[in-house]
This record gives structure tokens, sequence and C-alpha cells, in this order.
């Protein structure tokens, strides 16, 4: 039951000022791309301000997924949108660490409600480092 | 307990002029009873040193397990009883002449040591246990030599010397054997307690606890090697998704010593942590350790680090916007 390449389509949500976009099972360099362009369209039309990509349902990874999250994010960053990852499992996880593809500029959430709850807030500046918290 | 001597063994002097035809009796010692050995039929000739072997040690298989008893490596290992000692002895007597009889004397995987495996396992366990170390323990194995050769000496005294020195090289080979046995034996008890205790480390030493809602910490306590590091990146990110945590704390308190390997070890466990949504602290560097990644030069730029666990923990209370108020400034207090 595997999608035949080129017939998948992977539909985008659009929930207020967010997208939604859910990914199952593989993911084909035809899809990747046709999802890419839709995004981007999207970003533009309805004026979102964050994409959330929910990849609870990818059991298997390879360095092509991590390579077409990244490009999403890059892409929606310059149309001033955040891009959150969510759902991500272990597997998937340590898989990508082993590949060398940390993603760094890439917004991650257990799952789509806290990817929500994230964009909601703020714009953050300085995310990694912190601030320490100081005794009172 | 007397032992036999050489002066009252009744067994026929006809034994000295080779091949015999039909089952011979023999008669000695401290054992009334008849023995009966069989005619060999393997066909070869019976002077062959190894089947003379054969032959001596299941005629003199009481008395060889009597002086063995007498030895201290069968003092030490059965303390309470002597019989028990003789009846090991006598084990191990017939598994000596089973392997003389397939004529494998060098061959330390014979199959005639399959059944005294045991028993050398729980004699050199119960040694080992006693504070000696394996040398000794093969030292004592090599004791056993000396009566049997004494006997062999004694009973094959008329017979030509070439004849005598083959039958003392193929017994000193075969006790030889069975000192290589017995020390496999142990190692390979060694080897798989080691196997267990590495398992047992394994999911002992990697306990995820739950802080808070939300917060898991990982207290690590000693060497981390890969396969460590990677069981404690598994159960980390298990428990994140199982406990829905948005932060997991590295604690390496316990860790001795940090290289290059154990940092990039972390560095991968954290962004993993990172790519499923949860933010990974790493808490209890000590001052010598801190000292020394920054001489290794190892950058832990993207890591986020707390001194203390406690700081950790008020990082990530904070970041999840629980207060902690407390009576006394500085304190963590009661809640």
């Amino acid at each position: 039951m595997y999608p035949r390449p080129g017939a998948g389509h992977v539909p985008v949500l659009r929930l207020g000022d967010i997208l939604l976009v859910t990914l199952q099972g593989d993911l084909y360099d035809s899809t990747a791309q046709q999802l890419q362009q839709d995004l981007s369209e999207t970003i533009v039309s309805a004026g979102v301000t964050g994409v959330v990509i929910d990849i609870s349902g990818v059991e298997i990874v390879d360095s092509f997924l991590g390579r077409v999250l990244a490009e999403i994010a890059a892409q929606a960053s310059l149309l001033a949108a955040r891009t959150v990852v969510a759902g991500m499992r272990p597997a998937v996880a340590i898989t990508l660490v082993e590949l060398g593809l940390t993603l760094p500029g890439l917004r991650t959430a257990l799952d789509t409600q806290a990817a929500m709850a994230l964009l909601e807030q703020p714009v953050v500046l300085s995310h990694a480092g912190g601030t320490r918290r100081e005794r009172a | 307990m007397p032992h036999g001597s050489g002066a009252s063994l009744e067994w026929s002097s006809g034994r000295v002029t080779a091949p015999f035809h039909g089952p011979v009796r023999y008669r000695y010692g401290n054992d009334d009873e008849e023995t009966q050995v069989p005619e060999h039929e393997a066909g070869g000739p019976l002077g062959t040193p190894t089947l003379e072997v054969r032959d001596f040690l299941r005629r003199r298989r009481e008395q060889i397990a009597q002086r063995w008893a007498d030895e201290p490596l069968f003092r030490a290992v059965f303390t309470l009883s002597r019989d028990e000692a003789v009846e090991a002895g006598k084990a191990v007597v017939d598994a000596l002449a089973q392997v003389a009889d397939a004529r494998r004397a060098e061959d330390s995987d014979a199959a005639g040591f399959t059944g005294v495996r045991e028993q050398l396992a729980r004699m050199s366990t119960s040694r080992s246990r006693a504070g000696l170390s394996l040398a000794q323990v093969s030292n004592e194995l090599a004791a056993l030599w000396p009566p049997v050769d004494n006997l062999l000496a004694a009973e094959l005294a008329e017979r030509p010397v070439e004849e005598l020195r083959a039958c003392t090289t193929t017994l000193s080979t075969l006790m030889g054997t069975l000192r290589v046995v017995a020390v496999q034996t142990a190692l390979s008890e060694g080897q798989a307690l080691i196997d267990r205790q590495r398992l047992q480390l394994l999911e002992v030493a990697t306990p995820v606890i739950r802080l808070w809602d939300g917060i898991v910490a990982v207290p690590l306590i000693g060497t981390l090697d890969s396969a460590r590091s990677q069981v404690v990146m598994e159960t980390l990110l298990n428990a994140v998704v199982d406990q829905h945590a948005r932060f997991a704390i590295l604690d390496i308190t316990g860790v001795p010593t940090v290289d290059s390997l154990v940092a990039q070890h972390l560095m991968k466990t954290v962004a993993a942590a990172r790519l499923m949504g949860a933010e990974c602290v790493v808490s209890g560097i000590r001052p010598a350790i801190a000292q020394t990644m920054v001489h290794l030069g190892l950058d832990l730029g993207s890591v986020l680090t707390r001194a203390s666990l406690a700081d950790a923990l008020g990082y990530c209370l904070h970041e999840l916007g629980v207060a902690v108020s407390s009576p006394a400034a500085g304190g963590a207090g009661h809640r």
C-alpha cells in the first residue's frame, strides 16, 4: 500500500495563521517537490506566519527527508514564516543524528499541539543560549 | 585410609607380553571385586601407549581417586566428605580413560571431557573464590600428576624403558590436556560472568527519572562507551515520548572522564532530543573536566549546560513557567 511515485499529494491544511502538513510513509522526489511548491504558494497567498510539519507517521527516514525538511524551513523563513517539525519518533531522531543531520536551523516540538503553542509565542531571538536563571 | 601399594597387586604378569586374546581378569589391592577389562576391538596393537594408559587408568581408577582425594585441590574443594572427593576423582579418571580410548590425548575438545567440565568448573570456581589466581589453580591441578605417574611407574617397572617412557609421556600429555580443559572452563565461566554483568550494568545504569511534569533526567554514572551511550540515548528518547517531556537533563556528575568520544556521544543525544522537540540540558560538569574539555578543544557550544542538576532543574522549571517560592534566599526550600 505504498503511494505510487508521482501520485502522492500531501494535503496542506490551513488553521488560522498556521499551515499544517502531515507526512506519512515514504516521501518521493515528486511529492516533495510538489509539497514545497504548494507550501510556498500558500504561505504567500494566505499570509500565514507558521508552518507545522507533523512527521509522527514517518517510521523510516533517510538523508533525503532530512534535506527536504531543512529546505522547507529555509524557504518558509525567507517568506517570514516559522517552521516547526513535530512528533519525530526516537528511532528517526537517532537515525538522523547518526547520519550527521542535526538540522540546526529547525524548530522542533513533541507534537502538533506543542508546535502550535510554540508558534503562538512571540519570536525569541536567542533560542539556544537561554538566560541563566539568577538566584534571588 | 591405606592405599593399595604395588606389593598387594595381583595383576597378571602374562599381560606383559603383547597381544592377548579374550577378556582378562585383574584383581587388585583395596578393591575386592574383579574388574573386567574387555579386549580392545580396535584392532591396533595393544602396546600402543595411549591404550596402555587407558587400561592403566581403568584398572587403577579407585587407587588414583583415593590418592587425589588427599591432594590439596580435592581436599580444599570437598571439605565435607572424603567420599565425595573420591567420587569426583573417579569421574575425572573415567573421563581421562575415555579420552585415551578415543586416542585424543592432546585434544581439549575431546568428547570425554564433556562430562567432567561441570566438575572442573565447580572446583576451579571454588578455588578462585578462596582467593587463588588461575595460575595457582593450574599448579594445584599439576600436583595431580605425580601420584598417577608414581603408580604408572610402579606398575610398568618391569617393562622396557622406551615403553615406560612412551606411557609416561602419554599420561603427561593427558594430564596437561586436563589442565587446559580446567583452565578453559574457568576462563569461560569468568567470561560468562562478565557478559552477564555487562548486560546488568547496561540495564541498571541508565534510569530515567521524572523530575517534574515534562522534565526527565538521566544521571549518568561510570564510563560512557558507545554501547552505553546508545542505550542512554534510546531510553532517554523513549522517556521523552512516554512522559511527554519538554526538557531532558543529562547529569554527568558521575562520569569520571570526558574525552572527545564522550563529548560526541553527548552532542548526539542532545541533537536527537532536540529533533524530537525536547530541550536537552547537560549538567554536572566538574571544574576539572570543564578545564580538560577546553584544553582538548571540545566544542559544546550548541549544548545548553548548567553547573549542577539543581541549576538545570531550576532552568527547566523557569522555562516551563513554574515558580518555586523559597522562604530562604538561595535555597531550593520546600514546595
